[in-house]
């Protein structure tokens, strides 16, 4: 019994070391996202490239597809840029943008300069369908499934590594049934 | 001593009038009523900004964070009370925007890990003082003569080499 007592400080100092060293390299900017198996909030957004005419959430569903949110403003939007361009070559999956919280001309004119990869591009002026979306921070790329569910989020620029591991998986399991 | 008895609610008043005014700078709202404004206030500053991790909706200067004040406001205008407009947001970005996260499963480390704590810390030191108490108690009831001697001994022969 008194040898156990002693031990308990090194016992509670294990502890504490593992609960923080848990913490270490966990990214904070990382919130996981509440929408992740639910259905995608409803939009219906004019389109970036002609403001008459729109795109629903409920005109994309049947296949599965990449919303890539961006703005003109967005540093790291023009890092993973490139990216998106090769992604969007490959033809594996339609990528639609959802242009946030920007103004139409600057868009316009960044789409011009570094290439528009896109299916398609919402114009989310007042940022409510990005609110809805839960984004707060460009770029952000939701994998939305043929059904309309949210299958993944990942918040920041996408690379092939994150396509590989966090998004491709999904999108054979859910297409193949 | 009196002096710094002072300086420190000094110090903090000016602190808090810094952070009002930065705050009411970031984006002057017209209310219904002063009511309303104590709500808005004491709501946003339960919300978190998602970009500024660390900073509530109110003291956030990010421009995300006033378009989710504006939305605040807005609902509020609305009718919806602080719950639906917390709901609203939580459904969104997760119980990550709130300040206070709700007491579930998930956060249970989090709401009792402290008063766990230090109820361990108290039981340890209740049984530490009774130990203490219990100790001179036990020495004199039973003063083992012999043992007393050999240590006044070996006392003294220390003072002794030490003195030559």
């Amino acid at each position: 019994m008194k040898k156990f007592w002693l031990l308990l400080p090194l016992l509670a100092f294990l502890g504490l070391g593992w609960l923080l060293k848990s913490g270490i390299g966990k990214d904070p900017t990382q919130v996981p996202s509440p929408l992740i198996s639910r259905p995608a909030p409803a939009f219906d957004l004019p389109l970036l490239a002609d403001l008459n005419r729109r795109l629903s959430r409920d005109d994309l569903i049947g296949k599965p597809y990449l919303l890539n949110v961006w703005a003109s403003w967005c540093p790291g939007c023009q890092q993973e840029h490139p990216y998106i361009d090769r992604l969007a070559k490959r033809g594996e999956i339609a990528i639609y943008g959802l242009n946030w919280r920007d103004e139409t001309a600057d868009a316009r004119r960044w789409l011009e300069f570094f290439g528009d990869p896109y299916q398609a591009v919402l114009h989310d002026l007042d940022g409510r369908t990005g609110v809805d979306f839960g984004v707060y921070g460009a770029p952000e790329t939701f994998l939305i499934g043929a059904d309309g569910t949210v299958l993944a989020k990942h918040i920041g620029e996408m690379t092939e590594e994150i396509y590989q591991t966090l998004f491709a998986p999904l999108i054979k399991a859910p297409s193949a049934s | 001593m009196k002096q710094r008895n002072t300086l420190g609610p000094l110090v903090c008043g000016m602190f808090a009038c810094l952070l009002v005014t930065a705050a009411v700078a970031i984006d002057p709202q017209d209310f219904e009523s002063p009511q309303q404004e104590d709500r808005y206030w004491s709501l946003i500053q339960e919300l978190r900004c998602l970009v500024c991790q660390n900073q509530n909706l109110a003291d956030s200067n990010a421009s995300f964070a006033k378009d989710l004040r504006d939305q605040v406001l807005e609902m509020m205008v609305n009718g919806s009370t602080d719950a639906e407009i917390k709901t609203f947001l939580v459904e969104r970005y997760g119980d990550f925007v709130l300040y206070r996260p709700p007491v579930k499963p998930s956060t249970w480390t989090l709401w009792y890990g402290p008063i766990f704590l230090v109820a361990i810390g108290g039981l340890v030191l209740v049984l530490n003082l009774r130990k203490r108490r219990a100790r001179p108690a036990d020495v004199m009831a039973d003063p083992d003569q012999e043992e007393l001697d050999r240590e006044l001994a070996e006392v003294e022969a220390e003072r002794e080499g030490k003195n030559t």
